[in-house]
């Protein structure tokens, strides 16, 4: 088991696969919301579901709509479980807030390196830990 | 004084606003921005002047019209001046956009609770150049990125990325929670980049931000770019900081000599652009050069974009669909000037308060057949690979020309 503490916390704690790579995020970007997979070509996870999946990506990027998005994909239930970043922008942290999606950001580590794809996680929002219970 | 419920330090009206002494609605728009706040480790609120919210009805969906129409009813209103970023269609024109009812409907549902909450339907992404730029050192809640980063690098304003439901709580508190570009100490520049390159038209502004904003990476990233030979125009910084903002989520570029915040003190050049770096962002979206429709959007235009594009429509004759898209606040200055004429007599359209990757643009592609779409908008090719879409950045001369004969040369 190995734990990785971050800076910044939001939300419930939740246990969840990980879904893991070196890119960024954005809503309306790289997601095609209605089928609830990766979309835009040239992301890594491009085709994959990221529905109840616990996302551990690099890093937020683009635009605002991310905040609105994340509250209307969590209306639907197609929604990933938690988002995980080594660096956040304040949209996902405003859309977390108010889509009560658990967040943690702001690692010591890469933590996308560090997280094997496909992991069983726990996401501690309480204690800002994320835990690799096994693969 | 801190409140006993919150971490952040909060006054006399924020501790009523958090107890509800002045309604539910300010109540819930304090309690979001004190989350936001801690998860930032903010200290406490900055009062601010005005805020924008981007709230089109597809990033809404029914569940965030429906929030919108609770606030509404529960008798919600803004406190400070509150406008909006471009809407999800020009309803004059939505048959054009192949856009059905119920995107319509919502659309004015969502525009009814916008009014009864006491916002101006503004309906633009150019704020700064048609309602009022802020000033140095003023504090703004700005929603849409391309907003941000202007207000924020050539108004020399304060101004984090605003999502929508934290621009519109910052419009009804008539604060926000100070963290990020509101602290000086975030404002410095962390990456400097000297260009060799000289950009010329809008496209080459755009690709040149993109490449900026790739090479910053992130948000708290603050580029301090070297080597701009000319005084860039209003159009290439919106260009130039919308890219930025887009590829890098950038909210704040300094040029020393240009911009009121460009930091004195010598820093090592962290990165070099020439033109091979801008060409090749523009060169990785030429897929194709065939063209099913053009769309000059994101941002709007301004009236001198119009006035360039009404002057390269003047007797040509369009094969594909053309789209302008400007300001409810730039569209009548258009039409006095005829430049809206100009550009619909060659079979172009020119739309008013909306922005195409924020008006359904997968539905509209799957509405109309559009799929290969040419722009001189690098912050929109960055945008429409996931709706779908093959996009390709190319000059406004080129995207006129392609209008025309149907292909991108």
């Amino acid at each position: 088991m190995r734990e990785f503490i971050a800076r910044h916390a939001i939300g419930n704690p939740v246990i969840g696969e990980a879904l893991v790579a070196d890119d960024g995020f954005s809503a309306r970007y790289d997601l095609d919301r209605i089928a609830g997979v990766f979309s835009r070509p040239a992301h890594k996870l491009a085709g994959q579901s990221y529905v109840g999946k616990i996302l551990v990506l690099h890093t937020a990027k683009g635009g605002v709509a991310s905040a609105w998005m994340l509250h209307e994909m969590a209306s639907r239930g197609v929604i990933p479980l938690a988002l995980v970043f080594n660096s956040v922008n304040p949209i996902l942290a405003q859309g977390a807030a108010f889509g009560d999606v658990a967040m943690l950001a702001g690692f010591e580590v890469d933590i996308t390196a560090r997280v094997p794809h496909g992991a069983r996680v726990e996401i501690d929002t309480h204690s800002k830990k994320l835990i690799v219970l096994d693969r | 004084m801190h409140n006993g419920c919150s971490a952040m330090k909060l006054n006399d009206l924020e501790r009523a606003m958090h107890a509800g002494e002045l309604g539910r609605v300010a109540q819930l728009a304090l309690e979001h921005q004190v989350r936001v706040g801690e998860f930032f480790g903010a200290a406490d609120f900055v009062p601010v002047t005005q805020a924008h919210v981007m709230a089109d009805s597809e990033s809404l969906g029914e569940a965030g019209v429906a929030w919108l129409e609770s606030l509404a009813r529960q008798g919600g209103r803004v406190r400070v001046p509150t406008i909006t970023d471009p809407r999800g269609t020009d309803f004059a024109k939505a048959g054009i956009l192949g856009q059905a009812n119920w995107m319509l409907s919502l659309e004015r549902r969502a525009i009814a609770a916008f009014e009864a909450l006491g916002v101006s339907m503004t309906d633009t992404c150019i704020n700064y150049q048609t309602i009022q730029a802020p000033t140095r050192g003023e504090s703004v809640a700005f929603g849409d990125t391309g907003v941000v980063i202007y207000a924020n690098s050539v108004c020399g304003a304060r101004s984090n990325f605003e999502g929508g439901p934290s621009a519109l709580s910052a419009g009804i508190t008539g604060r926000t929670p100070r963290y990020g570009f509101h602290l000086e100490d975030h404002r410095r520049p962390t990456v400097s980049i000297r260009v060799s390159c000289k950009p010329q038209t809008l496209n080459d502004w755009g690709a040149l931000g993109g490449v900026i904003g790739r090479l910053a990476g992130n948000y708290w990233a603050v580029p301090r770019v070297e080597g701009l030979e000319t005084v860039p125009t209003s159009d290439q910084l919106k260009h130039f900081g919308a890219a930025m903002a887009s590829f890098g989520s950038v909210a704040l570029f300094q040029l020393p000599g240009i911009t009121p915040e460009a930091y004195a003190g010598r820093l090592s050049i962290t990165h070099e652009v020439s033109e091979a770096e801008v060409k090749a962002l523009q060169a990785s979206y030429a897929q194709t050069d065939e063209v099913d429709v053009v769309v000059f959007s994101a941002p709007q235009l301004s009236l001198y974009e119009l006035r360039a594009l009404a002057e390269l429509c003047d007797g040509r004759r369009f094969a594909k669909p053309l789209l302008a898209v400007t300001s409810p606040q730039v569209k009548p200055d258009a039409d006095r000037f005829g430049y809206t004429r100009r550009i619909e007599a060659a079979g172009g359209q020119v739309l008013s308060g909306m922005c195409f990757y924020q008006s359904y643009a997968r539905e509209i592609a799957e509405a109309r057949g559009w799929k290969r779409l040419a722009t001189n908008s690098a912050k929109m090719v960055n945008i429409l690979g996931g709706y779908g879409y093959v996009p390709l950045l190319a000059s406004m001369e080129q995207c006129v020309e392609a209008a025309v004969t149907g292909k991108l040369r």
